[in-house]
């Protein structure tokens, strides 16, 4: 099993559950580990309940794993909800002036702070959260230095004086605890490695920024609006326009028309955004304008749980616009991804002149990933396809400047029409969203023309052959001769992988295909692995089987299993194991895992 | 060769012909409209490959199909969204955005406000004709009260829109009103509209001689009063603007209402632009500023 610890703080929204969190982070990843983090919270500014996981480890830590080490309830609500997750060789640290503990299971260690002794509460209305901070460094066996570096930094802009206290109080659990409390027997491992930390968000707003995106516009809406804040925060250094639109129409329309000028436009939402871009979408295929569109899919329907995660968008986004129209659609498979795949997404929207779709989630958008630096490329390769610009095209048919033989929608073999943008002498032509002719003029109003119809749809449609064999097919992860073969999509890759492990320790050899292109398939490919797999179960964040449905529609595949979870948290690797046995012994072909953390 | 300015002295009206012919009704209002622009962009010898003009769905909407210029022929109501993003991309180009009333403020109501109040720098010609037309005679958000038509044969019970206050109040830095039927007026407008260095909202009469019976040439011609032959008028007065604006009946003004010209535009107003046009930039983050990026996060 793999050699991780972690760390839960649970309290109310606006108690600082997110500082601690993020100075263990930072102490962490400054000694080389990787780390995953996940916060579960609700539609709340100030109150109700939130819980953060902070897990790390040696080794890539790409879930919120099984167990909580060491708990650190910031109020009785999350004392009552979380200890008894904890199992023997974990701790508990909390205010012993504030919060009573319940019964802990046998091997817990109980880790009272007398907050009210060791710091003045009157003056430092988080002197609990430092206090634990502190006991908590010291149980992982961490020098105080790690920590007051930090606390430096995090305190620098309020002052000396400020700084100091924290330290002291710090200083003060740390002392404590080292006279009181049992140290965790391993301490926390270092090495020399140092990664960045950040959100599937940053990530995909930083990707956009490496593609060369000069146009961002977004609504705000939950879990997508991390997007935005990156991009409007660095868009002067970066040389990005970013918008704030009316509605998500304005979204993507705007995006649309900054991409019809030249420049690389994309936009974020989640599922409600997403539904209205719809016609968008459509536009962007009829009129060849590329523009990437990412939905951070979220509980749904409707307005659904806004801040919780799940995989329900996927025929949304298949179904997305009337009509048939070529696109590309992509689902990230981890934080680091969500910057990889921007870049990648936008060279085939650029090529086939069409709408690149990006289906990232909650988990990924909000859930923090340790990354090394140099997975994050500013200078991939950028290919903008055959793209005609003042650049490179002016002055290149001159002669054809009015009413000209330039035709934007040339049909050729490959379905891809040179692309001319506006401003650009001798290329003038008008585009329509109405089915047009090979010069852009409409053939839909007064000489609708069967052949001429049939020729533009086959024209576009050409394009996704190509779009296929740009993308490559997925590859099967782990010993090709398994039990049971796992089949998930996007955001669960991390979650299904470390399954796997355990599964295989446990001796149940288990392999995974993991599935990154939703659009284009690659049917073919995926058949020739299944249909080398002895049992094969389907592993979705959504109600109906999502992905299992499109798989057989596209390929008539039935899987033997399905394990299925869509109460807005995420998979941990136990529920997958536990699934996967109870499937092989035969007492169920759909397993819902129950979340057992209450959040 | 010709250099550029040589090229555009020589623009004339047959540079400024579309591919096809408009396939509007005979005696639509809206070929006087694409002949007043037309002539305008003569008069003002703009080049037609710096010239964008955008639609979103209906009659007047195929409008950039007669002209030749770049066009985009977009989504119905969404001519105006699609126009600031090509704007805010590449703001040397002039922007023309040309639609009906039902197009502008039915189902585009919602980008037509924002874009007053956001001030692109754009010209907004709606053939404004109080019905909707394509769809073969339907009640429109400025057809008049009690009038009647295939979707409300009764009567319309709903008060119209005044596009005019609308923009007026939405913050819109040049609002004026054309008619069809005046074309010198109309080209005078068009020329100021496009010359205005904001948002610039020309709503002109222009009727449809097929399915409004109500509001037709013969009913405009005795009514619109230009508001420039009143010496005494000030386009500068928002107030008196928003007076005039409520004028309807016996006497409406067209002509230009309001003009300020004290706001930024909204390509002005972001500093991310001063460097020139979004589209001309390299695409590459410079090594510094992206080591910056990462810097953050460790």
């Amino acid at each position: 099993m793999k050699q991780t610890f972690a760390i839960g703080i649970g309290g109310a929204a606006g108690q600082g559950v997110a500082t601690p969190g993020d100075i263990f982070a930072k102490i962490f990843s400054r000694r080389g580990l990787n780390l995953n983090a996940y916060n579960a919270y609700q539609s709340i500014i100030r109150g109700g309940h939130t819980f953060l996981t902070v897990r790390a480890g040696l080794e890539k830590v790409t879930n919120m794993g099984d167990r909580i080490d060491l708990l650190i309830p910031l109020n009785q609500d999350s004392m009552d909800r979380h200890l008894k997750l904890l199992t023997a060789g974990a701790a508990c640290i909390f205010n012993a002036d504030a919060v009573k503990p319940g019964a802990a299971a046998s091997g817990v260690q109980l880790c009272p702070l007398p907050v009210s002794e060791l710091a003045d509460i009157t003056r430092n209305k988080v002197a609990q959260n430092t206090l634990a901070i502190g006991a908590g460094l010291h149980m992982m066996g961490i020098g105080f230095q790690a920590l007051e570096d930090v606390l430096r930094e995090q305190f620098k802009k309020k002052g000396e004086a400020v700084v100091t206290e924290n330290i002291g109080v710090a200083r003060a659990g740390y002392d404590y605890a080292a006279a009181h409390f049992a140290a965790f027997p391993n301490p926390l491992p270092k090495t020399e490695n140092r990664y960045a930390i950040l959100s599937g968000n940053v990530a995909m707003a930083m990707g956009g920024a490496a593609a060369g995106v000069k146009f961002y516009c977004a609504y705000p809406m939950s879990p997508s609006t991390g997007v935005l804040h990156w991009m409007a925060a660095h868009a002067r250094k970066a040389g990005i326009m970013v918008r704030q639109v009316e509605d998500e129409i304005g979204v993507i329309n705007m995006a649309i028309g900054a991409a019809h000028a030249g420049v690389r436009a994309m936009c974020a939402t989640s599922g409600g955004g997403f539904a209205l871009m719809s016609e968008g979408l459509g536009m962007s295929a009829m009129i060849e304008t590329p523009v990437v569109v990412i939905n951070c899919q979220r509980a749904g329907p409707s307005t659904g749980v806004p801040t919780k995660t799940e995989q329900g968008d996927l025929w949304q986004m298949l179904g997305a616009a009337f009509g048939d129209y070529p696109r590309v659609i992509a689902a990230p498979l981890d934080i680091g991804d969500c910057f990889k795949l921007i870049p990648e997404i936008f060279n085939i929207a650029d090529r086939f002149q069409c709408p690149g779709l990006v289906l990232c989630d909650l988990l990924l958008s909000e859930g923090r990933l340790s990354v090394h630096p140099k997975d994050l490329d500013f200078s991939p390769p950028i290919d903008r396809g055959e793209l005609i610009t003042a650049a490179n095209g002016s002055g290149a048919a001159a002669g054809a400047a009015t009413n000209g033989d330039y035709k934007r929608y040339r049909i050729t073999e490959s379905g891809i029409s040179p692309r001319a943008v506006p401003g650009v002498p001798g290329y003038v032509h008008t585009v329509a969203t109405d089915e047009h002719e090979e010069d852009g003029v409409l053939i839909s109003d007064e000489f609708t023309n069967p052949i001429k119809r049939r020729a533009m749809m086959e024209k576009r449609m050409r394009k996704m052959a190509g779009i296929e064999a740009a993308v490559p097919p997925p590859a099967l992860l782990g010993s090709r001769d398994a039990d049971v073969t796992l089949v998930g999509w996007g955001s669960t890759k991390g979650v299904i992988e470390e399954a796997c492990e355990i599964l295989n320790e446990q001796g149940i050899p288990a392999n995974q295909l993991q599935i990154r292109w939703l659009v284009p398939l690659h049917g073919e490919a995926i058949l020739e692995i299944l249909g080398r797999s002895r049992h094969t179960i389907i592993v979705e964040n959504n109600y109906s089987g999502q992905f299992a449905r499109y798989l057989r529609s596209e390929t008539s595949f039935v899987p033997n299993g399905h394990i299925r979870k869509y109460d807005g948290e995420p998979f941990m690797p136990h529920h997958i194991v536990e699934a996967v046995k109870e499937q092989l012994a035969g007492s169920t072909k759909l397993s819902v895992p129950m979340h057992e953390i209450m959040v | 060769m010709a250099t550029s300015a040589q090229r555009a002295s020589q623009l004339t009206m047959a540079d400024l012909k579309g591919k096809v012919d408009p396939d509007w009704c005979p005696g639509c209002g809206d070929f006087g409209v694409l002949a007043a622009v037309q002539k305008a962009l003569v008069e003002l010898q703009i080049p037609t490959h710096n010239v964008v003009t955008i639609s979103g769905i209906g009659c007047s909407s195929n409008f950039p199909g007669y002209i030749n210029t770049y066009g985009m022929h977009t989504l119905h109501g969404r001519a105006l969204a699609v126009a600031a993003g090509l704007k805010l991309a590449n703001h040397g180009l002039t922007v023309l955005v040309t639609g009906g009333d039902g197009d502008g403020f039915g189902i585009g109501g919602n980008h037509f406000v924002h874009s007053m109040r956001r001030n692109v720098d754009l010209l907004y010609i709606v053939m404004d004709n109080q019905i909707y037309g394509l769809t073969t005679g339907q009640t429109s958000p400025t057809s008049r009260l009690g009038m009647k038509t295939k979707s409300m044969p009764f009567g319309n019970i709903e008060a119209p829109v005044n596009p005019i206050s609308l923009a007026l109040a939405a913050g819109a830095t040049f609002v004026a009103r054309g008619f069809s039927g005046e074309q010198k007026h109309l080209t005078e407008l068009i020329k100021r509209g496009i010359e205005h260095k904001g948002f610039s909202f020309l709503d002109v009469f222009s009727p449809c001689v097929t399915y409004n019976h109500d509001n037709t040439y013969q009913w405009f011609r005795p009514r619109v009063k230009k508001l420039e032959d009143d010496s005494s008028y000030d386009s500068a007065d928002w107030t008196a603007a928003m007076q005039k604006s409520l004028l309807w009946g016996e006497e409406i003004p067209i002509g230009k209402f309001f003009e300020r010209t004290d706001v930024l535009t909204l390509h002005g107003a972001e500093p991310v632009l001063n460097e020139g046009p979004l589209v001309h930039r390299d695409l590459r983050v410079p090594p510094d500023v992206a080591r910056s990026f990462i810097d953050e996060l460790t």
